[in-house]
């Protein structure tokens, strides 16, 4: 458990963005502007699948107002034979998402942009352009584009040998699977499916770009990572990045789908060509239409129990909507489904299917809340078969210290087990239920990450802290890093600052996603203070003129130590700041690390649901989120991911879904149709903080973002199963298909 | 299309402007007046992130006409703290961790105090619902409900 003799680690401290963010100053994508800004506006594909044989853009130029049009042609192009990763992206797919090619693969798909004076004068010499489209046959759903005759989206994909809309596959074997199916007494086979969900970020996309003359190039826009945005800007423009200059502004809400660019390219060729700043925003239109979401899916699962619960075997088989272009996230389904157990005989496949819907983005957790659902649900029904409480089933195949997943990696310390003991213990688990009411329970596995972070950390002149980092703070990091430099500088934390750089003034780090944040910048930022505080040793050891190692650092100031203890008064933070031009000079330190040993994360969630029997509302009335967080190093915050990410797997499993009608056009591009739970919807949402410390993190972090949400799905369900006896294995559990089966059922009686 | 001229009151100071017709006060708020505090979440009502007064009611300033502003008072977020004394509301979100990336803070804030206004002893039932056109996507509402529960306590205690 934490510490309890740190100071700040573990407090609630007030955020170092705080205050701007309640009086309204904070400046978010859309709020900043330029003198001499402009307008762009994307003209966007009216098919869902076309080819686009010609673009015409003379009258929508000859507009008055308008001062730059651009297509695909103003688009560095990247032949479709040759990968050019960033990161888990391909930048192949990147340069025909942000505006078609060769084909409009969705509608909604960019097909050109243009700049004028005024916001309307580009929305009206966008109907100026005219595009010449070969409307071409349609495929949004994953049977639709697997099937025989399935319109192929890109001739250059083959799979087995032949033209297909499979992309790709990812697999995991261990052990012998039919040996254990062989082995065991009961074997559940179901087929399960998602629907496509939307990030729901509350902020639309949106960016304010300057190219100077000399191609100096300003970019203001919320992301998840601003060196993301200069890389993708760079190499799709053809821009040298030292040219480029991204300033991360305050995110509205990312939850992996601000991991790509949309607008940022556009709006850099646009201020090439106009010689002009260029503002874009997206309309929430226009963000369900062309941006994120996750991947619909479709999978078959299987899994082998013993009558005493042993798990002998178990297999999901996976397909993901990728949309336009390749990349749905299969890695998350195949590698977090069975991770939270200690399977001798385990398979997981997953395919990447293109469909004409627009190109998935990360969304918390990619691909793991589609991996755990069936297989959770598979267990809650094995459970009931054999007669076992569905924690202690899921207590007997644990995974623990030791385990080899079926996806490979041998577990270190963690705290699975303990999120079921906890569960178990739970007043909540054990806490009657009413008529209609249910009971459910499901755990989760997230990968957690590593990877690039810089910070830098000067003393100012007055003695107090001024902390940079390189990645964008979506849910209070700023507040965890104050919270560790204050308790190792051992100072208040109101006297630290902390800062998100720029891509000219932090270095290199890498996206904010993956729940890598605060693992990762609390490794750069304590390794920067700890330098400082060895500087102001040295500084004091000058001033005594003793020994550097005679000198330790407790509660803000320098001490002398061993032989030399209590020779001299100590020297403070300020005293020795103030007199750092006559001992030395600027003290300040940076770290720039490629961190690792960011060691998976566990949870285990108990929901219960009401469901109206008349109405065939399912009502999520109590909720417990469960999870080993390694340290909160600020509980409040911890306990808000927590909490937002189960409130996202509610609407996931309730509600959330798009229509699309028969053109392929989705039908309910609106917060009014696509429906996010609002604050009425939802009950508390209790948490439960385990602390194991992760044994390779200097403050025992783990990532907590995303295992929230992976869970959820499945708890939902089985706590509607508990309410009404009825196994949905299709999401969501919406009024209409709950009051469907309850008829169906009525009927059958 | 000719433009109009606006007399109106936000955040106390008088306030005129220009605006076309068809022009929304979210609009002329962040483009015209520099006040950026209320957002376009959605542009249809639906978020709640644009939430303003106009005389003491809480309307989306997204749906609301410009040029409806003449002779009204108008409150943004902008002018909800007393110079450097933040409202009871702005400091509970704050101590109690009630927001996350921050985008239906204002929005949220606004609403919560038009509540606060009306009734200030709800259930939690009537904050859920009061506050249900305001969108958050990061905290599952928790925190930001008992915030406004446990601000309308203090709020009565200090009364």
């Amino acid at each position: 458990m934490s510490g309890s003799d740190n100071k700040w680690i573990g407090e609630n401290t007030i955020r170092p963005d705080g205050a701007d963010k309640v009086t309204g100053r904070a400046a978010f994508a859309a709020d900043t502007s330029m003198p001499g800004m402009i307008w762009g506006k994307v003209l966007r594909s009216p098919h869902a699948h076309a080819v686009i044989k010609g673009i015409d853009t003379s009258k929508a130029e000859a507009l008055p107002g308008v001062k730059a049009v651009m297509t695909a042609a103003d688009i560095v192009d990247f032949p479709t034979d040759t990968p050019v990763a960033l990161g888990i992206q391909d930048m192949r797919w990147m340069c025909r998402n942000v505006m078609a090619r060769e084909k409009a693969l969705f509608h909604g798909h960019p097909v050109a942009a243009v700049a004028a004076m005024t916001e309307a004068i580009a929305a009206e010499a966008c109907k100026l352009i005219e595009v010449d489209y070969e409307v071409l046959p349609h495929a949004i759903e994953i049977d639709d584009a697997l099937a025989p005759d399935a319109p192929i989206l890109h001739d250059f994909i083959e799979f087995e040998g032949k033209p297909s809309n499979i992309a790709g596959t990812i697999e995991h074997t261990k052990g012998d699977v039919e040996a254990g199916f062989a082995e065991a007494d009961v074997v559940i086979e179901r087929d399960f499916t998602t629907r496509p969900v939307h990030q729901g970020y509350i902020e639309p996309h949106a960016c304010l770009v300057s190219v100077a003359s000399d191609n100096k190039t300003t970019i203001w826009s919320s992301s998840q990572g601003q060196f993301m945005v200069r890389a993708m800007v760079g190499l799709l423009t053809g821009l040298t990045q030292s040219d480029i200059r991204a300033i991360p502004a305050e995110i509205g809400g990312g939850f992996g789908g601000k991991t790509i660019v949309y607008l940022e390219p556009l709006a850099t060729i646009l201020s090439k060509k106009s010689g002009r700043p260029v503002k874009m925003t997206m309309t929430r239109e226009e963000v369900m239409r062309a941006s994120g979401p996750t991947s619909g899916s479709k999978s078959t699962i299987k899994i082998g129990v013993k009558k005493d619960g042993t798990i002998t075997a178990a297999e999901g088989i996976y397909w993901l909507q990728a949309g336009g272009l390749p990349g749905a996230p299969v890695r998350g389904a195949v590698g977090c489904a069975l991770a939270p157990y200690d399977i001798a005989n385990g398979h997981t496949l997953g395919y990447d299917v293109v469909c004409n819907r627009s190109k998935v983005a990360a969304y918390r957790a990619p691909g793991a809340p589609i991996g755990a659902f069936g297989v959770e649900c598979v267990i809650d029904e094995l459970a009931e078969a054999i007669g076992m409480d569905p924690l202690d089933l899921r207590l007997k195949n644990a995974a623990r210290e030791g385990t080899q997943a079926v996806h490979g990696p041998t577990y270190p310390v963690m705290g699975y087990v303990e999120s079921l003991t906890s569960a178990k213990a739970h007043e909540h688990y054990n806490a009657p239920l009413g008529p209609n009411q249910g009971r459910g329970v499901a755990s989760g596995f997230w990968f957690n990450a590593g990877g690039e972070s810089s910070a830098q950390v000067n003393i100012t002149e007055d003695g107090n802290v001024v902390v940079t980092t390189g990645h964008p703070d979506i849910g209070g990091s700023r507040a965890g890093i104050a919270n560790i430099c204050a308790e190792l500088l051992g100072i208040d934390y109101k006297r630290i600052s902390v800062l998100i750089g720029d891509t000219a003034t932090i270095g290199f780090s890498n996206l904010t996603g993956g729940s890598r944040v605060l693992f990762a910048s609390s490794m750069v930022v304590t390794e920067s203070t700890k330098n400082i505080i060895r500087t102001l040793c040295e500084l004091a050891a000058k001033i005594w003129d003793i020994d550097p190692d005679a000198v330790e650092w407790e509660d803000g100031a320098a001490r002398p130590a061993g032989a030399n203890a209590g020779q001299f008064d100590p020297l403070t933070l300020a005293e020795l700041a103030a007199r750092a031009n006559e001992t030395g000079g600027p003290i300040g330190a940076g770290a720039q690390v490629n961190t690792t040993g960011a060691e998976g994360g566990f949870g285990t969630h108990i929901c219960d649901v009401e469901v109206d029997p008349e109405l065939g509302i399912a009502r999520v009335i109590r909720y417990t989120v469960l999870q080993d967080v390694g340290r909160a190093v600020h509980p409040a915050y911890v306990e808000g991911q927590m909490q937002g990410g189960a409130a996202q797997a509610i609407g996931w499993a309730l509600n959330e879904e798009y229509l699309y009608d028969k053109d392929g056009k989705v039908d309910n591009p609106g917060f009014l149709d696509y429906r996010m739970p609002v604050a009425s919807d939802l009950p508390m949402l209790d948490t439960h903080i385990i602390e194991i410390p992760n044994p390779k993190h200097p403050q025992g972090v783990r990532g907590v973002g995303e295992v929230p949400l992976v869970p959820g799905l499945s708890a939902v369900r089985n706590a509607v199963y508990n309410a009404i006896g009825i196994r949905f294995n299709d999401l969501p559990l919406s009024p209409p298909r709950i009051l469907a089966a309850l008829d169906v059922r009525e009927a059958a009686e | 299309m000719a433009k109009l001229h606006i007399s109106t009151t936000i955040n106390g100071e008088p306030e005129e402007f220009l605006c076309t017709p068809d022009e929304t006060m979210l609009d002329v708020l962040r483009n015209q007046l520099d006040l950026t505090g209320a957002k376009e979440g959605c542009g249809s009502g639906d978020c709640g992130a644009c939430s303003i007064t106009l005389d003491g009611t809480l309307v989306c300033s997204c749906l609301m006409l410009a040029a409806e502003a003449e002779g009204k008072k108008i409150t943004t977020i902008e002018g909800m703290a007393e110079g450097e004394t933040l409202h009871p509301l702005q400091q509970k979100f704050l101590e109690e961790a009630a927001l996350q990336c921050g985008i239906c803070t204002p929005g949220m804030l606004i609403a919560a105090k038009a509540l606060l206004d009306e009734n200030p002893d709800p259930t939690e039932t009537e904050v859920r619902f009061w506050l249900a056109g305001n969108l958050c996507r990061c905290t599952g509402y928790d925190k930001i409900i008992r915030a406004v529960l446990d601000t309308a306590a203090d709020m009565r205690g200090a009364a």
